[in-house]
């Protein structure tokens, strides 16, 4: 065989090979504007007026306008994202405050049983919220916490402790063992072991874990439902009175639900790269 | 010492998941139906032998696993169809992620407004609309096809959680492997089936097992799109739903709390499978990375 006849199909295979890149590359990207596809059409629809959001067919050109946001913000979603901002917000901070010494006593000092105290944590993430509804609404009842913002800072707490401690235990244990080794033999303690070892490595890790914690709290419809309905509602349960009182004016209703959306779709953007990490738990990469 | 840090965190935990708990189990040895006065009383068993006899329970039972399972083994089939695209250099590929990404970040009682009102309608809706070309016209597609139509949103819900966990175990492959069968004269479905799919099938356990944790939740979805049924009957009332029914429609405060024991023991039962799963899945994971 000679060297012209061994490169020729080789050329040939590439070519071929390319086409068909291409083709899988268009069907990609016709697989992601599908599947995209109702998170634009909310937003397209949000910009409509109510007389181009009913037609049939849907209307594609049509003369784009704000009133719509306007008219949510009018119609009382301001008090909703200020509790939503603040229940988030909150809850986050104390998931962090909770879930830093705990992994660090998971991953770098590792105490006895470690392993059984880790899965203890995401055992508690398989109970059914539904069990406790019952329960938590009596005890908040009792002592004053129905339509009070804490209440829910209390619960997602709970709900994102787990999925903190596992994150974060994960980023800790990319600390590498020499950097501790040496910060121990410079006899720095354990401040300047916190502070100049571990904290300048993790710091991306637990930024990706608020953010991720942030998008579970923003979204959270249930405990919301039953523990805030009345005085103090978060945006899914603003979103859904929406629904109740207004579902006809599509218009209105995706824009609502565009503004309670982009929060977190920013956040999850941003996040992107972690959000497999956090996710499975610190698991994946 | 050691322990010191670890110990807020565990009491946390222990406080917020066992005290509810307790209440709970109180709660269910009683009669308590907040319409009944009097009814606040110590009965037994009684209650739990009500949600035993009680049909709708049982086709909770089926209705969670039907809606759990679909959704996961769908998602799972789609979520891996598209990790194997994505798993290409392509351009625009960091935008195509980006977008197929976000039906996980949207809100989903926002996602279940949406499709109930701009995807489903049987006359404005984009449904309608995409399948009026092939006859199909006016289908009242909730009302007619509960389970299909929540388990389409949940579908699409829930597609990037497991294409990104795919993609993250086709990253992780290694490329020698792949060399080796190619040098060997094996065609792409020839290694997929005898390299990848063997090296994925661990990661697409770890998808389906967390996914299951969560859709084994499913709330809102329901509350919005379905109440429970489509309008009529109990197609979609999952167990969550039906105790919700329970509780805060039939104001049964002590049937809900025995229904709910009821499911935390055999949630318990399946955890404790899923986590002896996992447990070797994460170990092995962690072994990989």
């Amino acid at each position: 065989m000679t060297v012209r006849e061994l490169h020729a199909p080789r050329r040939f295979r590439i070519t071929r090979h390319r086409a068909n890149g291409a083709f899988w590359s268009a069907i990609t990207w016709l697989l992601a504007i599908i599947l995209f596809f109702p998170v634009l059409w909310m937003v397209i629809t949000s910009f409509k007026s109510e007389g181009s959001a009913y037609t049939d067919p849907p209307k594609i050109v049509f003369h784009p306008t704000l009133t719509q946001f306007s008219q949510v913000f009018s119609s009382g979603a301001g008090p909703p994202f200020l509790h939503s901002v603040f229940v988030s917000l909150v809850s986050v901070l104390l998931v962090l405050a909770l879930a830093l010494p705990a992994a660090y006593a998971l991953a770098i000092r590792p105490v006895k049983r470690w392993r059984d105290t880790l899965f203890f944590f995401l055992s508690t993430k398989m109970l059914p919220y539904v069990a406790a509804i019952v329960p938590i609404y009596i005890i908040a009842l009792h002592v004053g916490l129905l339509d009070n913002d804490w209440a829910l800072v209390i619960l997602y707490t709970g709900f994102n402790l787990p999925l903190a401690v596992w994150m974060i235990r994960s980023f800790f244990l990319e600390v590498p063992r020499e950097l501790l080794e040496a910060a121990r033999i410079d006899g720095g303690g354990l401040r300047v072991e916190l502070t100049k070892v571990i904290m300048p490595i993790v710091a991306p890790g637990l930024a990706a874990t608020a953010l991720i914690c942030v998008i579970f709290t923003w979204n959270e419809f249930f405990f919301a439902y039953f523990l805030t309905a009345t005085k103090g509602p978060t945006v899914p349960i603003f979103l859904v009175s929406f629904l109740q009182s207004e579902g006809q004016y599509w218009a209105r209703l995706s824009a609502a639900a565009t503004a309670a959306c982009l929060p977190v779709i920013l956040a999850g953007w941003i996040a992107q790269k972690q959000l497999v990490r956090g996710l499975s738990l610190g698991a994946l990469k | 010492m050691r322990r010191a840090p670890l110990l807020p965190a565990l009491i946390y935990m222990i406080v917020v998941t066992q005290i509810p708990f307790v209440v709970t189990l109180w709660y269910s040895f009683r009669g308590w139906n907040t319409l009944t006065p009097g009814s606040n009383r110590w009965v037994g068993l009684k209650e739990y032998q009500l949600v035993f006899t009680d049909p709708v329970f049982r086709s909770a039972i089926i209705n969670t696993v039907v809606i759990t399972g679909s959704a996961v083994i769908l998602s799972m089939l789609l979520g891996t169809a598209l990790a194997i695209l994505l798993n290409r250099k392509f351009f625009g590929r960091g935008v195509v992620r980006t977008l197929l990404i976000t039906p996980f970040l949207v809100m989903p009682v926002a996602t279940a407004l949406l499709y109930k009102t701009t995807v489903y309608d049987p006359i404005f809706g984009l449904l309608d609309w995409i399948l009026s070309p092939f006859g199909v016209h006016h289908v009242n597609w909730i009302g007619s096809y509960a389970t299909p139509s929540l388990i389409a949103v949940l579908v699409w819900e829930w597609t990037p959680f497991m294409m990104l966990i795919v993609l993250a175990g086709l990253q992780g492959e290694s490329l020698e492997s792949l060399e080796a069968a190619r040098v060997d004269g094996a065609n792409s479905v020839q290694t997929f089936l005898a390299i990848t799919f063997p090296h994925l099938r661990r990661y697409i356990e770890l998808g389906m097992l967390l996914g299951s944790i969560y859709l084994l939740q499913t709330f809102g979805e329901i509350f919005v799109l379905t109440q429970g049924g489509g309008g009529h009957g109990t197609a979609t009332t999952n167990l969550p739903y039906y105790i919700y029914e329970l509780a805060f429609q039939q104001f049964n405060v002590s049937e809900a709390a025995a229904a709910g024991v009821i499911v935390v023991i055999g949630t318990e039962i399946v955890a404790t499978i899923a986590l002896r799963l996992l447990s070797g899945l994460f170990a092995a994971a962690e072994g990989m990375s």
